[in-house]
């Protein structure tokens, strides 16, 4: 394992020292338990915005606190989910009084911490709700697994909800849009090598020079399967035909019943993308693809965009979500309409996403 | 052999504590073959934590204990079983309410209420390949145990039986919970991690009695 670390049970906390140091003007750090959090927060009469989930996907979550995203982010260890503790007082720290929406990852481990966080939320009288992002369409039912994992959409929505939250938007609106925004999203990822989790010191699998590993997740499990390695048009174009004609997904996710103070299910159905479609497309890197690469990439996935009569009419191009410093890629397309389109536009300061400021 | 005392639940909680630092790489092996190589490590950080703490309310009643486990667990472990364990000691932790020991009916309903925490939470069913498939069966077998009119030693030996045929009984299975539940038909042979650990805390809790 050759990486800059000084004692492997300080990563994370020498790297939220090192963001706290970096960024003051957009964020502050709390440790044990441990949160990102706005340098202004509370923020007077907004629904806060908090996710959060293992570390090693930076810059992703802390990276999006500040103006117009996260209130907070809550760092578990690297790839394991963050404990309730972390979430709750991250609740506490950044509630205004309008509430909290936490948005989750749908990972087991990341789904029970933030339902176990928002009990106690709202035990607390913070109004509360969980929404879940669940967006790889290489996971392909949810009936016989734990349901699509939270990938690429996780970025997208955290921009485009928490600039509602700054305009003003309810909990309840907030959490509307949360889901239409993941409903909207679908996504899809591939590794051309492993990565190695500091305190694991070795590679999580082992993948030969002329492999790579198709529908991945990001936390350097292996994917749906393994191929030979071929072009980069090959590989977008077969990524991007699977995402575009994925059919209707349903599951059942548990949401907050405020009044109730009980979770009830609720069955969600995505619809397949159609011609005629606007779409933000998104390529990432999963730390180790370079972005000349992810442009490659990205001209391609335009080509047969278009080709299927889907018009892409934003996109993102770099390392948002990453699996430490594997090499590889995903793509994420997500439908638009006005006002998912308005909140992508609207102006975000973060260390990881700014423009419009 | 009558009641389970305040003081065999402590001893239980200690044995834990070392046969889970005892099976860390074990259970890490286990989960690094259909999850992510964490299992072991990640209830030893817990167990460390409930070690640490277990002195401060070492002459509180039961449920205060349990509940003391329970926070602890949630609070350090992460990942999905650390809300899982954590329930399980704060549910039975509810169900012991303020007694200093347990009758065998008494350490049912307390088990029960551990069991139905873990379900309620997780929401696994039986043959979904998760650590309910050694706790179903354990609590099964317990509470026939005590109808039959066993004392609680006598049914915990035949919980940690079933327990333990209910860990083997996950080899064939294919997952479809937790992360395991991805690798779909590549989850086959081999043993969940999290039945495993149930296992070895209510094999725990038999020693414990023994004593
Ligand atoms: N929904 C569930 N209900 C009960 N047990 C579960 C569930 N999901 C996962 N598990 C258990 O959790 C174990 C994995 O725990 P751990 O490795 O600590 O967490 P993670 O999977 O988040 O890395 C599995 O072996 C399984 O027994
Ligand atoms: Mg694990």
């Amino acid at each position: 394992m050759k990486k800059l670390i000084n004692a492997i049970p300080d990563v994370v906390k020498e790297q939220l020292e090192g963001m706290a140091a970096a960024h003051p003007d957009e964020l502050k750090v709390h440790f044990e338990p441990n949160y990102v959090y706005r340098a202004d927060a509370p923020v007077a009469g907004k629904v806060a915005i908090i996710s959060g989930g293992g570390s090693g996907h930076e810059p992703m979550h802390g990276g999006f606190v500040g103006m117009g995203m996260l209130d907070a982010a809550c760092p578990g260890e690297v790839f394991t989910s963050p404990t309730p503790d972390q979430m709750y007082e991250a609740a506490k720290a950044v509630n205004s009084g309008a509430g909290v929406l936490f948005l989750v990852k749908n990972y087991t481990g990341d789904v029970l911490n933030f339902e176990t966080a928002a009990e106690l939320a709202h035990g607390d009288g913070i109004p509360v709700q969980n929404i879940l992002i669940d967006d790889d369409v290489a996971v392909k039912d949810s009936l016989y697994t734990a349901g699509r994992r939270g990938v690429g959409t996780t970025v997208l929505v955290e921009k485009i909800v928490g600039a509602a939250a700054e305009a003003g938007y309810s909990l309840d609106q907030c959490s509307d849009l949360a889901r239409k925004a993941n409903q909207y999203g679908r996504s899809m990822g591939m590794a051309l090598t492993s990565c190695t989790v500091p305190a694991a010191g070795k590679p999580t699998f082992e993948l030969g020079e002329n492999e790579m590993e198709i529908g991945i997740g990001i936390h350097g499990e292996p994917g749906q399967k393994r191929m030979p390695l071929t072009s980069a048009d090959e590989i977008t174009e077969m990524m991007a035909m699977e995402i575009i004609n994925d059919g209707a997904y349903t599951r059942v996710v548990r949401e907050w019943d405020r009044d109730a103070g009980d979770w009830y299910d609720k069955s969600l159905t995505d619809a397949p993308f159609q011609k005629g479609d606007k779409v933000i497309a998104f390529v990432n890197s999963m730390g180790g693809t370079p972005v000349s690469e992810l442009y490659a990439v990205y001209r391609k996935l335009d080509e047969v965009c278009k080709a299927n009569g889907i018009e892409i009419v934003r996109n993102l191009i770099g390392p948002y979500i990453t699996s430490l410093e594997m090499a590889g890629m995903s793509i994420t397309l997500m439908k638009t309409d006005d006002e998912i389109l308005k909140f992508w536009d609207a102006p975000v300061k973060t260390p990881g996403l700014r423009w419009g400021v | 052999m009558t009641v389970v005392t305040r003081e065999q639940i402590v001893h239980w909680l200690e044995l834990t504590v070392t046969v889970l630092n005892e099976n860390k790489d074990y259970l890490t092996q286990l989960d690094s073959a259909i999850g992510d190589a964490d299992h072991g490590t990640n209830m030893d950080r817990g167990f460390r934590k409930v070690a640490e703490k277990l002195p401060t309310v070492a002459d509180k009643d039961i449920g205060n204990i349990l509940k003391m486990v329970g926070m602890t667990l949630i609070s350090s472990v992460g990942g999905a079983s650390g809300p899982l364990y954590g329930t399980f000691f704060q549910r039975g932790g509810m169900a012991a309410d303020a007694r200093e020991e347990l009758s065998a009916d008494e350490l049912v309903t307390v088990l029960q209420g551990a069991v139905d925490g873990v379900q309620a939470r997780g929401r696994a069913q039986p043959g979904d390949k998760t650590m309910m498939d050694a706790l179903l069966p354990a609590m099964a077998a317990l509470r026939a145990g005590v109808t039959a009119g066993k004392d609680s030693l006598g049914a915990m030996e035949d919980a940690v039986a079933a327990a333990e045929q209910g860990m083997k009984d996950t080899i064939p299975l294919q997952a479809r919970k937790g992360r395991a539940s991805y690798l779909g038909e590549r989850s086959i042979g081999h043993q969940d991690p999290g039945a495993t650990s149930s296992y070895l805390i209510l094999n725990a809790l038999l020693t414990a009695l023994k004593e």
